[in-house]
């Protein structure tokens, strides 16, 4: 293994995608990065450029315009990726589902690795999401975590 | 004349999370020209709070935006409300203003924290989201929930502050007005941040008017306006004056968010000093009659309108929802042409954008 497999699952840096979401779930992301729970201490950064993720987290419900712009990040992340979807929302639709403009879950575009459950989600179930979400990696690039 | 270029800032972009696209054209760095493209939060919430039931719609209003979820409630239950019409206890009253003053709290919070990242000035970020996770349990420990409250029904509120918890809120609530205060002091006195922000963006008061602002956003261009005059909830009984700021700038629009955080701390604890006791609930009778009502709320961002139209059965029949983002949005296009590319982010900030309430 080398130096690139190891520091993708000791240090990921990570891609936040706001769907169509109500924001509960993107402050709780956001607040996962300040003092109280610090992911940061993991090696985790969140990253505005996709092409220096490793992990996407997306929220919120899939609509008719965030598809297009959801595949085209998903398809600029370099190999390996995982995807987490946080919250209800973006996990199945949640209390959109009956909304004429959602399409449902981030799978319905993109391959999910992870789900997170909650509505909003906790920042301790999002930090959990994102610790399976490594062990996943480290299989796929082939590092014992 | 320099070559002019488009560029698109957004749907993903660093400033917010949000999805917004902003069509801007340079000339060079100086910004001529911005068209603003919407609809990438859209979900059809206005239309499926006619598919449910009018008590089930509590919770998809207050998922209309997360950060303001808290208002969005209360909001929607006041106009369902004043259908009937009928009257809420006082108590109720009382802590639905308390809990509207503490999501505000945590709203300028949030706010002053992302000002500071867009600043750069990393450090302020993390401090202003630091005192917010103490607002947040404060939240947590009386509605049980962190982002979405979910404690204003239709007819009162769900839960009760008791004098245990009555006490830990005051305590906490003292100390975070004055690490509060001691950031701000920080915050309205740095040579950095005001060089950053004074004078850039400005919106001068009849621009303000003309455009239809609202909210901190129209009070830091001078304008004495703030829905929570009229008395509504206990607001009335609170001795409430709003705060104003002559600049029109983004200083004044961060002088203004400040001192509105701090002084939603004193509204809260003169609320918990005058409570009265009693009945937190009444049940309403029946469905909400053939009747149209309107209700306006101060939210954190501005002024929220709600109308909600009812028919006899347990369905609305429309329910409308006019957010304050969508009158701040307008404003944009006067502020961001002339400014440079590298205050775009600020001046975009300024107006404390709320994407998922604008597209509901």
């Amino acid at each position: 293994m080398g130096i690139i497999q190891t520091s993708q699952v000791k240090s990921p840096w990570i891609l936040h995608f706001c769907n169509s979401s109500c924001n509960g779930c993107d402050i709780e992301v956001l607040a996962c990065l300040t003092p109280l729970y610090d992911v940061e201490r993991f090696g985790l950064v969140n990253m505005g450029n996709p092409k220096h993720a490793d992990v996407m987290v997306v929220t919120g419900p899939v609509n008719y315009r965030t598809a297009r712009v959801l595949k085209n990040l998903y398809n600029q992340i370099p190999d390996p990726k995982m995807v987490i979807a946080v919250g209800a929302c973006a996990s199945t639709g949640g209390v959109f589902h009956n909304c004429y403009n959602i399409m449902g879950g981030v799978d319905k575009v993109i391959p999910v690795d992870v789900y997170v459950p909650g509505c909003a989600a906790r920042p301790e179930a999002i930090i959990d999401g994102v610790v399976l979400a490594l062990q996943k990696l480290s299989k796929a690039v082939g590092v014992a975590k | 004349m320099a070559p002019r270029t488009v560029a698109p800032f957004g749907p993903q972009h660093p400033v917010l999370p949000e999805p917004i696209q902003l069509k801007i054209t340079y000339e060079d760095e100086k910004v001529v020209n911005v068209v603003p493209a919407l609809g990438y939060g859209h979900r059809g919430i206005e239309k499926a709070c006619e598919i449910n039931e009018y008590p089930k719609n509590i919770h998809l209003c207050e998922r209309i935006c997360g950060i303001c979820s808290c208002m969005h409630g209360i909001s929607y239950c006041e106009v369902v409300e004043r259908l009937w019409p009928m009257e809420v206890p006082p108590r109720a009253k009382y802590l639905r203003t308390i809990w509207s003053e503490m999501s505000r709290t945590h709203s300028h919070l949030l706010w002053l924290g992302l000002l500071a990242d867009a600043l750069g000035f990393e450090s302020m970020f993390m401090q202003f989201w630091r005192i917010r996770e103490k607002v947040l349990d404060l939240l947590e420990m009386t509605c049980g929930s962190r982002v979405t409250q979910s404690v204003s029904v239709v007819g009162g509120v769900r839960r009760d502050i008791d004098d245990e918890q009555k006490k830990i809120c005051i305590r906490t609530l003292q100390e975070v007005r004055k690490e509060v205060e001691a950031l701000v002091n920080v915050l309205a006195t740095d040579p950095t941040v005001k060089a950053r922000t004074v004078g850039v963006g400005v919106l001068t008061k009849e621009q303000a008017i003309l455009l239809g602002n609202n909210g901190p956003h129209l009070r830091a261009s001078g304008v004495k306006e703030d829905c929570r005059m009229l008395g509504m909830q206990a607001y009335g009984e609170l001795g409430f004056e709003p705060i104003v700021e002559t600049d029109g700038d983004c200083y004044a629009r961060a002088l203004v968010r400040a001192r509105e955080a701090l002084q939603a701390i004193d509204l809260q604890l003169e609320a918990f000093s005058k409570m009265p006791e009693g009945e937190i609930f009444v049940r309403p009778k029946g469905s909400p009659p053939a009747n149209e009502a309107v209700y306006r709320c101060e939210q954190a961002r501005g002024e929220v309108f709600y109308y909600a139209k009812g028919n006899g059965t347990r369905n609305l029949e429309r329910l409308r929802v006019r957010t304050p983002t969508f009158a701040n949005i307008p404003s944009l296009l006067v502020m961001l042409p002339g400014s440079e590319l590298a205050d775009v982010p600020i001046i975009v900030l300024s107006i404390d954008p709320c994407i998922s309430c604008t597209e509901r």
